[in-house]
């Protein structure tokens, strides 16, 4: 198995989230703070990680034509048991996450995987590429987040540091707000985006200078 | 009974001040995909408009009956496993009823399963505990805010194509700050209430 490709793939050239444009919805809804970015991006890991596991030791088993409601079903037990999980042990976050705790059951990037990656491989590889995947993931959310945070609201690790109330970097009175509401969201992901593509496409136009 | 009021604000809500997309961000992923041509735009926010409509509708009594029970944990593994089942029906009757609207549908209709924006309005109408007459109108009304986001985007899309605009930026990225843009039009509608 080619662990560091892998891993490559998840975080960088296949990342889930900010190249395959998969899971959109908490991206942009959930990203107001460190907190936040950081609490679903650890509850997509473990999920990912648990459903990828199950539906690669059951590929043999579930038959071609109801896999969607299979995995589906696999997918929603999991999200069940975080959430429920969240509610008791970690309770600020379940309140600040809502309703997009449930929701991770339609989240694309784990129903992408199943079907793409666990539904063909082996248990080991499966839980490896969860975790890579997951992590990519979190990693575009704590991006996004730090980038809202910072400019709506003026702090670092809003929920997280300082008492919850991070750590105030812009002096209070010049923090755009907008930046924290949903237009920010978008706004912010084009940019995250833009970005992406262009450093993306950057080594390429090298290689054909080059040529 | 509910009065025509609480019904018209729930509606007035769904559909303007709280729009499942532009503010609430569910149904990104289909209101980003299918919405380069105004007609498949059109299409997709019908039949997302009626799943969510008839999901609220069906999954109301099931609601009512996983309380009774106290199985209300059970909440998500239910109505995800009803809104396949239905997709599945819609599907198959559309297949049969209207070929022509389930062509030109294609690929997008099994994808409603994993539209969050009917997960979603399942979930608040449990989480609000409205009554049967309002999850009927939260679902609709909810689905309308879906098909007019998604056609104003569409058609605000269809004349990007042939904007210039920075080279990193072209495809998604500046579909992104369009949407963004039109989120910060509908932000003018907080605030407005029906007396």
């Amino acid at each position: 198995m080619n662990v560091k490709k892998q891993f490559m793939d998840g975080l960088i050239t296949q990342n889930a989230a900010l190249v395959q444009l998969l899971g959109m919805c908490p991206l942009l809804a959930i990203t107001t703070s460190l907190f936040n970015g950081l609490g679903m991006g650890v509850a997509v890991i473990i999920i990912l990680t648990c459903s990828n596991v199950v539906i690669s030791a059951l590929r043999k088993i579930i038959p071609n034509k109801v896999r969607i409601a299979c995995y589906i079903v696999v997918i929603a037990g999991f999200v069940t048991m975080v959430d429920l999980l969240l509610k008791g042990f970690v309770p600020a976050l379940s309140a600040s996450l809502g309703l997009f705790i449930p929701l991770i059951v339609v989240n694309c990037v784990i129903l992408g995987r199943a079907e793409g990656f666990s539904s063909k491989n082996g248990i080991g590889a499966s839980a490896l590429d969860g975790i890579f995947q997951g992590f990519g993931y979190m990693v575009a959310l704590v991006i996004m987040s730090v980038v809202r945070e910072f400019l709506g609201a003026g702090t670092f690790g809003g929920g997280l540091l300082n008492d919850g109330k991070g750590i105030q970097i812009l002096p209070s009175g010049t923090e755009a707000l907008g930046m924290i509401l949903p237009v920010g969201g978008f706004l912010t992901l084009g940019v995250v985006i833009a970005v992406v593509q262009y450093f993306m496409n950057k080594p390429k136009k090298n290689k054909e200078v080059a040529k | 009974m509910e009065s025509i009021t609480s019904l018209l604000s729930i509606a007035l809500g769904a559909i303007l001040v709280n729009n499942f997309v532009l503010s609430q961000f569910l149904g990104i992923c289909p209101f980003m995909g299918v919405s380069k041509k105004v007609e498949t735009a059109l299409g997709m926010g019908m039949a997302v408009t009626f799943v969510m409509g008839v999901a609220s509708a069906v999954n109301w009594p099931i609601n009512e009956f996983l309380n009774a029970k106290g199985l209300d944990f059970m909440q998500t593994v239910t109505f995800i496993l009803v809104i396949a089942s239905l997709v599945q029906f819609v599907e198959m009757f559309l297949q049969k009823a209207m070929p022509s609207l389930y062509e030109a549908l294609g690929v997008y209709l099994p994808l409603i399963t994993t539209n969050c924006a009917v997960l979603g309005v399942t979930l608040q109408n449990a989480q609000k505990s409205y009554n049967f007459g309002e999850s009927l109108t939260y679902g609709i009304t909810g689905g309308l805010g879906f098909l007019l986001a998604i056609v104003l985007f569409a058609s605000v899309r269809e004349r990007m194509e042939f904007a210039k605009c920075p080279k990193c930026f072209e495809g998604f990225p500046i579909a992104l700050v369009a949407a963004s843009l039109i989120s910060l039009a509908f932000m003018g509608f907080s605030g407005l209430k029906v007396w």
